[in-house]
């Protein structure tokens, strides 16, 4: 593999956007953004923008896909063709449905799919603009969008990915960091029970530092998560605070 | 262990709520001696109880429940009429004419596509779609009035303890207002003025469920709102 001559994390220990290794990128949640949809959320982390979108429980369309004892979850990972620096197809690539399919194996187990037989809950998570560690930004937009939707759920999930760049283990790694970098952990857990739903590896790692970026992750999904709770909340307490004041 | 939380306080999806011999009520569940929330909403508990009563949900047909529905479907022995729940609803037209014969009725002279139409739920399982009936006095076709739709967990909030904030809006709007389980309320009033003022009362107890004294705020602003069309 080539290797950049461009350094990673410098002698002062920042990173590439200057952030420190275990530093999270900025994020921004809003909650109940889209008024067709059933719940949305919409999140700015770093330069990633993504939207997401719920509809449902409801019926199944096309009807055999429907399954007698429980629920089905469909979840389309898009990203729009001016999302990267060179347009992509706006067609579904491999790479959109394989996320697709972990992002939608990381939110089935928090959600009580068995309450709602013969029903499917779609989920449309659409890349707006990308800039690595898309697959953990995009669950954490989706949870919060099912939440808005009022489906039912064990826990809110959230993900964050940690890496090796330089020879650092450095938390939420950016397109960059991912590209040039040595190695890529996403995480996705549910911070109440103590579950994780995803956990990936992409590059080489030792078995020390794969508990390490791990470990990181860990704390990383743990901030995140208290963010996402205010986000959920504060929809609320605004409304709370408005009417107090009259 | 005691609950964590005091009453009303907004909790979030998968929050630990209560650890010890308690009840999950509504909106929660229990994982071993543990009760988490699983919705969004305002926790509460009544003896051993827990419960949740969630911001944002949907409608989930229960026996007995009156509803506001649409129909969206004409068969040759039934209706598919849309209840705003997760399945579709069916009325049999056995329900409707005590005589049916396929060969000679034709269903669609007596509800059409798009009819809104006023129904009980008669029979409902997860195996089976809710089944209405029609056969009651008062239910059937609508005939004027405007639907409102608001989130069917507030149905309660609109009408209040004891119905009092139901009667507040008829009374204070001259209204007829029906309230279906399913979130739809149908307004009726004697002219398009009144009927506004009661969807924009009913889209602020939505909007404000959560918050207290709402009954007495609402009292004023819709006699603000009476008062300022009699004066311009």
């Amino acid at each position: 593999m080539s290797k950049s001559t461009r350094k990673l994390v410098n002698k002062k220990g920042l990173r590439v956007d200057g952030r420190k290794i275990d530093e999270l990128r900025p994020i921004k949640i809003t909650v109940g953004v889209l008024s067709n949809a059933d719940g949305s959320a919409y999140i700015e982390q770093g330069k990633n923008k993504i939207l997401a979108a719920v509809y449902g429980p409801g019926e199944v369309h096309p009807r055999h896909l429907a399954q007698p004892d429980r629920a089905i979850l469909r979840c389309r990972y898009h990203m729009a063709p001016f999302s990267v620096e060179e347009r992509k197809s706006p067609a579904p690539s491999r790479r959109e449905t394989e996320l697709s399919k972990v992002i939608r194996e990381a939110l089935e187990s928090t959600i009580f799919l068995d309450q709602y037989p013969r029903t499917s809950i779609d989920l449309f998570i659409e890349v707006l603009q990308a800039d690595g560690g898309t697959r953990c930004a995009g669950i954490n937009v989706a949870s919060l969008a099912l939440a808005d939707a009022g489906v039912p759920m064990r826990d809110l999930v959230v993900a964050c990915a940690a890496g090796k760049a330089d020879g650092h283990i450095v938390l939420d790694i950016n397109d960059i960091e991912d590209k040039e970098g040595e190695a890529d952990v996403p995480v996705a857990l549910m911070p109440n029970l103590n579950a994780i739903t995803l956990l990936q590896m992409d590059g080489l790692l030792t078995p020390e530092e794969f508990e390490q970026a791990l470990n990181l992750a860990i704390e990383g999904c743990k901030q995140i998560y208290a963010l996402q709770k205010e986000t959920l909340k504060a929809k609320y307490i605004v409304i709370k605070e408005e009417v107090e004041v009259e | 262990m005691p609950i964590l939380y005091e009453k009303r306080q907004l909790v979030t999806p998968g929050e630990l709520l209560a650890e010890g011999n308690y009840t999950a009520g509504s909106n929660t569940y229990r994982e071993g001696k543990r009760i988490h929330a699983s919705r969004l909403g305002l926790i509460n508990y009544e003896d051993k109880t827990v419960y949740v009563v969630a911001l944002n949900a949907f409608y989930v047909p229960s026996v007995g429940d009156l509803v506001i529905g649409k129909v969206v479907d004409v068969n040759i022995n039934n209706w598919i009429v849309d209840i705003n729940a997760p399945y579709p609803a069916v009325l049999r037209a056995s329900d409707v004419l005590s005589r049916f014969k396929p060969q000679r009725d034709e269903l669609s002279r007596i509800f059409d596509a798009g009819d809104i139409i006023l129904a009980e739920i008669v029979a409902y399982d997860r195996t089976r779609d809710p089944l209405l009936t029609v056969r009651e006095p008062g239910l059937g076709k609508v005939h004027r009035g405007q639907v409102v739709r608001i989130t069917p967990t507030k149905i309660p909030r609109v009408i209040g303890r004891k119905g009092s904030m139901i009667n507040l809006l008829k009374s204070e709007t001259g209204c007829k207002i029906t309230v279906g389980q399913n979130g739809l309320i149908l307004v009726d009033g004697r002219n398009p003025e009144d009927e506004k003022l009661a969807i924009m009362a009913i889209r602020k107890v939505e909007l404000e469920s959560h918050t207290s004294g709402l009954t007495d705020r609402l009292a004023r602003i819709i006699r603000k709102a009476k008062g300022g069309e009699v004066s311009n």
